[in-house]
């Protein structure tokens, strides 16, 4: 019975609620944005996602600064993606010889992009050999052309950055291999044209001299592109959408945390202090006016900078120096009316306990009210936690957004024009303050009628 | 039911509550710990009464009345004199013991609409003192609301469990208000002006229900009011009150009929009349305003109204309680 009738005021809120267009567009962001922060700790694993972050080899077949796929494609572009090729996929030619093989690998792709790639990069890998095996690199375009792009001694591990390649940079009048090495020919002799690709069946041509019987060899050609993934990468070829997703979680706990912290204690010590009046109240007056002139700001950073910046630590001080907030004052202006109230007093006179007079009566009679500010409360924690970590202050293993933003400001995205980087951490910040703040305003006037216009 | 000549607290029957010397002022300080004075609000009360007694505290807004039954209710702590219920002195109370007395005590409040939480239905407001006096189980709990409600004539108690006080009209509020007083099964019940906030219409329905609980059940009520008209059918005896004092006490009829002090004869000259007639007649009312209980007259606190003021006499002695008739007591210096 008594759950038949608060679903039926649940339901009446919700009907209530539903004439506002702004509340709901505000409850589908925020039931984006916490599908998202639920689905990403599923997809992948705290562990895996610090372990990434940090920077591993993971990341090395990714472009560096690489704008989302989308972005380019919205735009009417037809920048390259990456290609990796693979020598498991080639067909290998091999002949023996006293003493070891001959293995010839064609590394072939076709390339029909509209722009050149970012990066040339071939990676070699010879485990368990005796002595390195020897290789040869010889490149052939579509029309034919042969450029021998010299001999190396393969250690276990090896990359070789074609793009790097000075004296080939040269040989080919200048422009650096991932370009040159794609372009129509002629581009030399019109210095100021620009090179444009020649799309077609291209082949990297590795000969190579193995000095083992039975040690693997294989070989991968990667070309870098333009465009990556979803949200591009950063300067540290790491995929931004990994961080972007593991924002939301954190951004979401973070906000929601130190907003339920620092509300409830509040709202907890402001009832007691009206409730006991005399020097409770005094001192917890005092102590608000103390903590009120308290720069928030500046002891989280001196804390981040001689402590340490986990983001759990952040909460803590923010929920610490939250405890006292200006919240008391406008609580205590609230409850005080209340505490006259005849049912306070018939509380009283049936013998209701101090802390059931505060907990029951007091607090439960403002709340109403409370519901809206604290919606609009959460995503002034999250900015805070974006703030912090734009100052350099963020959770030094987690990846969140302001930690995006710091990397964005450290390397001047916005000079050297990678706008995504900026912006797409900056889009998710604001759809969280936007969502919230249009169910908080929503609510505020379903719960504070006098709010509604005529 | 018994009749007023048999109520003599004072004889054998002891007392379900009394009060000896009761004081109640409150301390005005400045910058929270100079004295700077004291509101008087009960300033030296004497009574007693027995138990399935109706009394009425009668007087002018501000003479102490809701004070009174603040102390009486524990809820005030008295500056001076005690307050004895069943033989016990109430500033002995502690813990658990306080926590029983105020089973023993119900309490019905002027304002109806605000004596109960808003936010609460009527099951939960009647929940609320059972829970708070750990009756556990929810079955029982069930059955004591809906007998209360049953009592107080919210019938089908169905109808109303569910309901939030502002979806209730002022009198069924104040019959909710009635039922949480009584659900913990009290023996004294203390009305705080229970119908003056009311429509006019409700409020005999009201009163009615108040003394038919109170002889139904033998509890003691004590009705505060400052309505004269209406205290003759729900009380046996009247305390009258003026500026935290009883000046005047007796059975409803005697008193009513035969009114002793200065001050009760005037408060029964005011009383309304119903009669046309009365509308052209010139009425003899107190003169001036009720005094300030910061700084009330010298002596009698009555003087600087009354009409057969006695100069070097009723300012500068306090008169003690006379008896002009057979169990009627009137401070005044007019009977010595």
């Amino acid at each position: 019975m008594t759950g038949a009738r608060r679903r039926e005021r649940w339901r009446e809120g919700w009907r209530e609620l539903r004439r506002y267009p702004s509340a709901l567009l505000g409850l589908a962001i925020i039931a984006a944005l916490v599908a998202l922060a639920l689905a990403t700790p599923i997809a992948i694993p705290y562990g895996e996602a610090l372990a990434k972050w940090r920077g591993s080899e993971a990341w090395q077949r990714n472009p560096v600064n690489a704008a989302p796929v989308w972005l380019d494609r919205l735009t009417g572009g037809d920048a390259p993606r990456t290609l990796v090729i693979e020598s498991e996929t080639a067909t290998v030619e091999e002949r023996a010889f006293a003493g070891g093989r001959r293995l010839r690998i064609p590394l072939a792709f076709d390339f029909e992009a509209g722009g050149f790639p970012s990066e040339l990069n071939l990676f070699l890998r010879a485990p368990g050999h005796a002595q390195p095996p020897f290789a040869r690199l010889t490149w052939l375009t579509p029309d034919g052309r042969e450029l021998a792009l010299g001999g190396y001694r393969i250690g276990p591990r090896e990359r070789i950055s074609l793009s790097q390649d000075r004296a080939l940079e040269r040989r080919l009048g200048g422009l650096v291999p991932h370009i040159g090495l794609l372009a129509e020919p002629g581009g030399a002799a019109a210095p100021d044209a620009e090179p444009r690709v020649l799309p077609g069946r291209y082949t990297l041509r590795l000969d190579v001299l193995v000095f083992d019987e039975a040690a693997a060899f294989d070989a991968e050609l990667v070309l870098y592109g333009r465009v990556h993934g979803i949200a591009g990468t950063d300067h540290q070829r790491r995929d931004l959408s990994l961080a972007l997703m593991w924002g939301t979680p954190v951004a979401l706990a973070f906000g929601l945390l130190a907003a339920v912290g620092t509300t409830v204690t509040t709202l907890v010590i402001a009832a007691v202090g009206v409730w006991y009046r005399g020097w409770v109240d005094a001192t917890i007056q005092r102590l608000t006016e103390i903590n009120m002139i308290l720069p928030i700001l500046p002891i989280l950073v001196m804390v981040g900078t001689l402590y340490s910046t986990s983001i759990w630590l952040m909460l803590g001080v923010v929920v610490v120096l939250g405890i006292f907030s200006a919240g008391i004052k406008m609580y205590r202006a609230m409850l005080l009316p209340i505490r006259e109230a005849p049912y306070i007093e018939a509380a009283q006179a049936y013998g209701a306990s101090n802390s059931r007079i505060v907990l029951r009566y007091l607090i439960p009679r403002i709340l109403p009210v409370l519901i809206p500010t604290f919606v609009t409360l959460i995503p002034t924690f999250v900015f805070l936690e974006a703030s912090l970590a734009v100052l350099g202050l963020g959770d030094p293993l987690l990846p969140t957004w302001g930690k995006v933003l710091n990397d964005a400001q450290s390397q001047s995205a916005l000079y050297n024009g990678y706008y995504y980087w900026v912006v797409s951490p900056a889009v998710l910040l604001m759809l969280t303050g936007l969502g919230f703040a249009m169910l908080g305003f929503a609510l505020d006037r379903v719960f504070n009628p006098r709010l509604r216009s005529l | 039911m018994s009749s007023p000549a048999d109520l003599q607290p004072e004889d054998a029957k002891a007392p379900l509550i009394a009060a000896r010397d009761l004081h109640t002022w409150f301390e005005l300080r400045q910058w929270g710990f100079l004295r700077v004075g004291a509101v008087r609000a009960v300033d030296g009360v004497d009574f007693a009464l027995a138990g399935g007694e109706a009394v009425a505290f009668v007087g002018e807004s501000g003479c102490g009345k809701s004070s009174l039954a603040r102390t009486l209710l524990g809820l005030h702590r008295p500056t001076r004199g005690e307050v004895r219920f069943a033989g016990r002195s109430l500033g002995e109370l502690q813990g658990r013991a306080l926590k029983a007395y105020r089973a023993e005590v119900g309490y019905v409040q002027q304002d109806p609409y605000g004596a109960l939480p808003p936010f609460l239905d009527v099951r939960r407001i009647l929940a609320e003192p059972l829970i708070v006096h750990g009756v556990r189980d929810r079955a029982e709990r069930e059955r004591r609301i809906r007998a209360a409600l049953e009592e107080v004539r919210l019938s089908p108690a169905e109808a109303f469990l569910g309901q939030f006080p502002h979806m209730l009209s002022g009198g069924q509020q104040q019959r909710v208000v009635i039922a949480r007083a009584l659900i913990l099964a009290p023996r004294l019940l203390i009305a705080d002006e229970p119908v003056s906030m009311l429509d006019a219409s409700v409020r005999v329905e009201i009163l009615e229900l108040l003394r038919h609980i109170q002889r139904e059940r033998g509890l003691t009520l004590a009705f505060i009011t400052h309505d004269l008209s209406t205290v003759r059918h729900y009380a046996e005896r009247i305390f009258v009150m003026y500026a935290g004092r009883v000046v005047e006490s007796a059975p409803v009829d005697d008193l009513l009929d035969h009114p002793q002090h200065p001050y009760t004869q005037a408060l029964i000259a005011a009383i309304a009349d119903p009669d046309a007639a009365n509308a052209t007649r010139l009425r003899e009312v107190p003169a001036g305003e009720p005094p300030s209980l910061l700084h009330p007259p010298a002596a009698c606190r009555f003087h600087p109204r009354c009409p057969h003021f006695m100069a070097g006499l009723c300012d500068v002695e306090d008169p003690p309680d006379f008896t002009p008739r057979r169990d009627h007591r009137s401070a005044c210096w007019l009977h010595r």
